[in-house]
This record gives C-alpha cells, structure tokens and sequence, in this order.
C-alpha cells in the first residue's frame, strides 16, 4: 500500500514539474533576430522584422529565392519560409500560428470564414503539371483528352491501345500494361490535376472527383514529386502526373495533351502564360483555370497563391510584407523563368499589387 | 557483529572508519531517498506519456468512431473528399506484409542467431558477423525506402514476371509487378526485423547452461541433435520474444512502407500488387488533413495501437504456456 501510495505522490510530483516547465518555456517568446540594420529599408520599422510563413511545397524554392534575394536587399526584414505542403499552410494560417501563409488551391468559402474573413488571397506566380511517362523510343507521345482522363480512370489499360494509336501515328506502342502512378500524399498537384479531369470528363467529375487525395481506380502511389518520378523512371510502362519544374530538371519525357481547342501542346512556360492570359482575374483573385482556351494554351495549369491579413495588428509587420510582396511581383517575377515558374501576365500582376496596396 | 568483536579485543574504530561498516552519513540517506524518488518519478512518467499518448489519440478520434463505428474496419475506401473512410485493405495489408516479413527474417534470424552462438565460424567472425548485423538496425528507414525503390524492385522485376507468367493461376502470383507492392515491402521488412530477431534469439542461445550441451554430449548425441533437442527449446523462451519484438516492428514500420508499399487502396494475396499498411496510411495523408480526415486517421492509429498490443498480448500467452513444455517444465 505505502509503496503505490508513494508511486502516486512521485507521479503527481512528476506531472507539477512538467507543467511547471511548460509554464517557464511558454514565457520565453521566441527571440527576434538582431542583424544589424545597415542599408536605409523602405521599411520604416523600428528595428528588424521576422515574418513567418508555410505552406505549399510546390512553389517552395521560387519562394526561398525571392525571400532570400529581398532579404539581402533589405536587412530589416526577415521571412522564413517552410514548405508543409498546403493544406497545412492553410491551417497554420487561420490558427494565427504564421504570419502568411501560401496554398496551391485557393482557399474555401468555408477556410475564409474560419479566418473571420481577415484573409487576402494573392496569386504569386504559376506552374505546369505534366504528364511523365516510361516508353522506350516513344517521344513527343500525344494524348487526347479521352484517352488521358481515360488512363487515370483505368479504361484504357494497354499501351497499344487503338485510342492511343490513334493520335500517334508511326509510333511503335508496346502492348504492355499502362502502371498509373500518383501522389500517395495529399497535395496541391493533386487537386489541381483533379480538377482539370473533371473539367473535362463527367465520369471523373463523378467518379473520384476533385481533392488533395481522391480514390483512384487504378495505379500505385509515391510520396511527393519525388516519389512519382522515380516510380515512373523505374517502371516500363508508367505514367504519371508531376510538377514542370520537375521533369524539366529530371529531364524525364513528358506528353504532349490535347487542349480546349483542340491542339496537342508540350508543356512550356510560353504555353502556361497563353493558358493564364485567357483567364479573366476575378475581385477576390480566385481564378481556377481548369480547362483554359486558346490555340498555344498548355491545359493543366495553376495559380499558386499566397494568403495574407487584410489587417495585421501589428503595422511594422503588414509594412514588412507589402514590400516583400511588392518585390516579388515586380523584380521577383523575373526569377521565375530560370527556376521552371510562369511568370504572371503584366495584367494579373498589376491587379495584385493593387490588392498588395490594400492591406493594412 | 560489532559487540562481539568489541569482546575480541582489537581496536575497531579503524574498521567502523572503513566505509563499508560506517553508518550511512546524512547526504547519503538523502541521495538515496532522492535517487528513489526520481527512479519512480521516471517509471511513471513513462506510465503517464503512454497515457496521455491513448488519451490523445481517443481524444480525436472519438467523433470519427461515433460517425463510422465498425463500418469503418470493414469498408475499403479511403475517400476524403465525400468524407467516406473504411481501413480494412489496411488492416490486411499491414498483418501480411508483417507475417511475410516474420516468417522470412524470422527464419533468417534464428539461423543466423544459430551460426553465431554455436561455434560454427571461429570467435572472431562471429563477433565481425554479430556487428555487422547490429549496425542494419542503425540504417535509417528512408534509406531501406530508397534502396527497395532503385535496386530491390528492380531485381525483382525479372522473377516476379516469370512467375505471373508461368504460374498466374496461383493467387501469389496472379498479378503483374508493376514496381512498389507487398512482395518489396515485406522484403524490405524482413530485413529491417532482422537484428532485431537475431540479437535477442542469440543471447538467448548463448545463455544455454553448457553443462547441458556437455551433458547430451556425452550421451552420444550429434551436433545437431545437440541444437534442436537441448539448445532450441531450452533458449524457446527468449527467441519467441525475439520474433514478438520483431513483429512488432514490422507492424509499426512506416517510411520504407509508405515508400513501397505501393500505397493503393486495394487487398489481394497477390504478392507483387501494390497495397496498404495502416502506418503508411498515417504517413501520407496526415500532412493535409482536414478536420474530418484528421478524425479517421486517429481512429486508425487507435486501430493500429490496439493490433500491436493484441500482438504482444498474444505472443506473451503463447510464451508462456507453449514455452513450458518445451523448457520441459509442463
């Protein structure tokens, strides 16, 4: 009895200590960094500035260079960027927990209100997702928009399938098994993919619809880009959705897809910003351009957006990010190209600087 | 003692100065009382973080099991956007690739175990071999992932489509390896359960009293009499712990799973189909959960935690009464 009486004591000794330690590292605020302020910021803070953000992993490393580059310009102010993918960019964002957050799919109606409104959704540069494939002496493969949504729907199983054919003439198709590759994790790429197969076909829109994961018919998944592209560099026979920027480095084949109008298009850069500059922004910048228009527009294309407060309480902060922001969507722009991203058209750029202008 | 050798005669107080027989001074009494108290403190604290660990998982999960209930480990779809979750693909494909990889590195590791504790290879390479198969438990599980994506399928691709070929009507072998899928994972598996099973089955043989080899030694028995009638079952209790721990391992193993694993939502005996665990499901969807999916998750991790202890509770029972007979006790 004296010894579980005694256990009981050290246990509840031994949570006090644990609270009490809390206690002491919750006082701590997290120490602002002190670099000295040497050349005249157009920030007119007192002192250096530290702004916070996560979020979307895709346009992570066009982030870090902005973010980087401004920072040196600029030694008052300081971002920190960590890419959590999306989905807890938008988390942390309306949990107060960062101080911007970024996203590859816009926020919801719903997200909006949890963050009682306070929010500014500004696309900051966009990006292609390609279709990476495995087959041996087959280039330029082009694909009509049946025979794409059909693969990932599991209708069309066979290389050789006379649909394919079809639209490759001369091209020697071997008659093995089409391998369906797709993200295992929940992610942007995904919804954006998603979202152009059910722009385009009814029985996706149906069937497994559009999110961050779905319920794929067919095919094996890889965890992030990375995953994917192995998988597919690994497999005879494979097929699978991954970001530009991606294949491009990897230098891994990718086809040519049918768009709106009817024409086969590699992804480009040039193809992304006809694809944007057919796409009217909306007020609230929420612009989806899931099937766009136009002879050269290359189809799976996407706004990556930041998302900020439309009133920060603290105003040395809301100053410190316009100026970032306002950097990145004039002299940033110009880093896109080299790192695979769509610059944004002048237009849409223009429209978001002005909304930049409104946060306070 | 002391009034007796008081009678004696010698002086003693040179001997009560010795600080064996002193009296225990009043820092000792105290470090000993604090040592005491703090070896609790640790001993509950463990106690409490699995506590606070089942309490928070519970916590989360508890809207997910009042709105799926037992659905949920009987349904096959993992859909977030219709909110409709079911883990039973999960379920399976987690207790067969860890029974795949038990019964391979099982078998491996006790024959390992065998070669390095009964004189097979002299005491040097035993001791090299011991190491080198220590030091796989120290490779990071991300590099057992990487290493089954760029060389194991691979390989396996060649046997695997001979096999489909030839043998399709076999349910092992009824589909087309397509890269990740069970057959690489509970390889992979196999491996990574391997120092486990061998270290504890080792000690365990090497703890055999040698008299009793001696013993069956001299009544004429061979070698490997000597290993299957008196070593194996005498050390049974500590290599059944070792598979345990093993299988353990296997059920809770996450990123080379979720690496190939092939991460699709589908179950079937086929070894060379992509397939699911429970822990590579947590893995890759956890990151952009919403609130709802956060729920099922937990509720799944609830499930996985309930199999593992199910497991252990099971191998201890079976231990306990299987190992009896064996140690000739029963």
């Amino acid at each position: 009895m004296i010894s579980v009486t005694r256990f009981a004591t050290t246990a509840v000794a031994f949570i006090g200590l644990i609270g009490f330690s809390l206690a002491c590292s919750k006082k701590e605020a997290p120490p602002a960094e002190t670099t000295p302020s040497a050349s005249a910021a157009p920030v007119a803070a007192a002192g250096p500035v530290t702004l916070q953000g996560s979020g979307a992993s895709f346009p992570a490393p066009l982030y870090s260079r902005w973010f980087r580059e401004f920072g040196e310009k600029n030694k008052d102010v300081r971002v920190n960027y960590q890419s959590t993918g999306s989905g807890a960019g938008i988390k942390a964002f309306i949990e107060g927990q960062t101080d911007f957050g970024a996203s590859d799919a816009a926020m919801t109606d719903e997200e909006i209100k949890q963050a009682k409104d306070n929010v500014i959704l500004l696309p900051m540069t966009a990006g292609n997702i390609v279709l990476a494939y495995n087959l041996e002496g087959v280039t330029d493969l082009k694909l009509t928009r049946e025979v794409y949504a059909g693969i990932f729907l599991g209708t069309i199983k066979k290389w050789n399938d006379p649909k394919i054919a079809a639209s490759n003439p001369g091209a020697k198709l071997p008659k093995i098994d089409i391998s369906v590759v797709h993200r295992s994790d929940g992610s942007g790429t995904t919804f954006v993919f998603t979202q152009h197969l059910a722009a385009i076909n009814e029985k996706w829109k149906s069937g497994p619809g559009v999110g961050k994961s779905v319920e794929w018919p067919v095919g094996v998944g890889g965890a992030k880009n990375d995953g994917v592209s192995a998988q597919i560099k690994q497999t005879p026979g494979a097929i699978g959705y991954i970001e530009y920027a991606f294949a491009a480095t990897t230098k891994q084949p990718s086809a040519l897809l049918e768009n709106k109008a009817g024409k086969f298009v590699a992804p480009s850069l040039q193809g992304s910003a006809a694809a944007l500059a057919a796409v009217e922004l909306p007020a609230d910048m929420r612009a989806w351009v899931t099937d766009p228009a136009g002879d050269e527009a290359y189809p799976i294309v996407t706004y990556t957006w930041i998302l900020a407060h439309k009133k920060y309480d603290d105003k040395a902060k809301s100053a410190a990010l316009k100026s970032v922001l306002k950097w990145s969507l004039q002299d940033g722009q110009k880093l896109s190209e080299g790192l695979f991203y769509v610059p944004l058209p002048e237009k849409v750029a223009s429209n978001v600087l002005k909304a930049v202008d409104t946060i306070e | 003692m002391a009034s007796t050798g008081m009678k004696a005669g010698p002086d003693l107080t040179e001997a009560f100065r010795s600080p064996v027989s002193r009296p225990p001074s009043a820092w000792q009494k105290n470090f000993d009382v604090a040592f005491k108290y703090l070896a609790h403190a640790f001993g509950a604290g463990v106690v409490l973080l699995l506590g606070g660990v089942v309490f928070e998982v519970m916590r989360h999960a508890k809207t997910a099991i009042a709105d799926y209930g037992f659905k949920f480990l009987t349904t096959s779809t993992w859909d977030a956007n219709r909110a409709d979750f079911g883990i039973l693909p999960e379920i399976l494909g987690t207790l067969y690739t860890s029974i795949l990889a038990l019964g391979m590195g099982g078998f491996l590791g006790i024959t390992v175990a065998l070669v390095l504790s009964q004189g097979f290879v002299p005491r040097k390479v035993e001791l090299a071999m011991k190491n080198v198969i220590e030091l796989l438990a120290a490779i990071p599980s991300v590099v057992y992932g990487l290493w089954g994506i760029f060389v194991l399928v691979p390989l396996l691709r060649g046997p695997a489509g001979w096999l489909n070929e030839h043998f399709e009507s076999i349910p092992f072998f009824s589909t087309r390896l397509s890269g990740p899928g069970i057959l690489p994972a509970a390889l992979v598996l196999s491996i990574m359960i391997l120092p486990t099973v061998t270290a504890i089955s080792r000690e365990a043989m090497a703890a055999v009293p040698k008299r009793l080899a001696a013993a069956a030694y001299g009544l004429g028995a061979t070698r490997w009499e000597v290993i299957f009638n008196v070593t194996l079952p005498t050390s049974a209790g500590g290599i059944f712990g070792a598979l345990v721990l093993g299988f353990g391992r296997a059920l809770g193993e996450t990123m080379a799973l979720a690496m190939l694993v092939g991460n699709a939502n589908v179950f079937g005996f086929s070894l060379f189909s992509p397939g699911n665990t429970l822990a590579a499901l947590l893995a890759n969807h956890f990151p952009e959960a919403g609130n709802v999916e956060v729920g099922a998750l937990m509720y799944a991790a609830l499930v996985l935690m309930l199999i593992t202890l199910a497991v252990n509770a099971l191998g201890s029972w079976i231990m306990l009464h299987a190992t009896r007979e064996l140690k000739g006790l029963g």
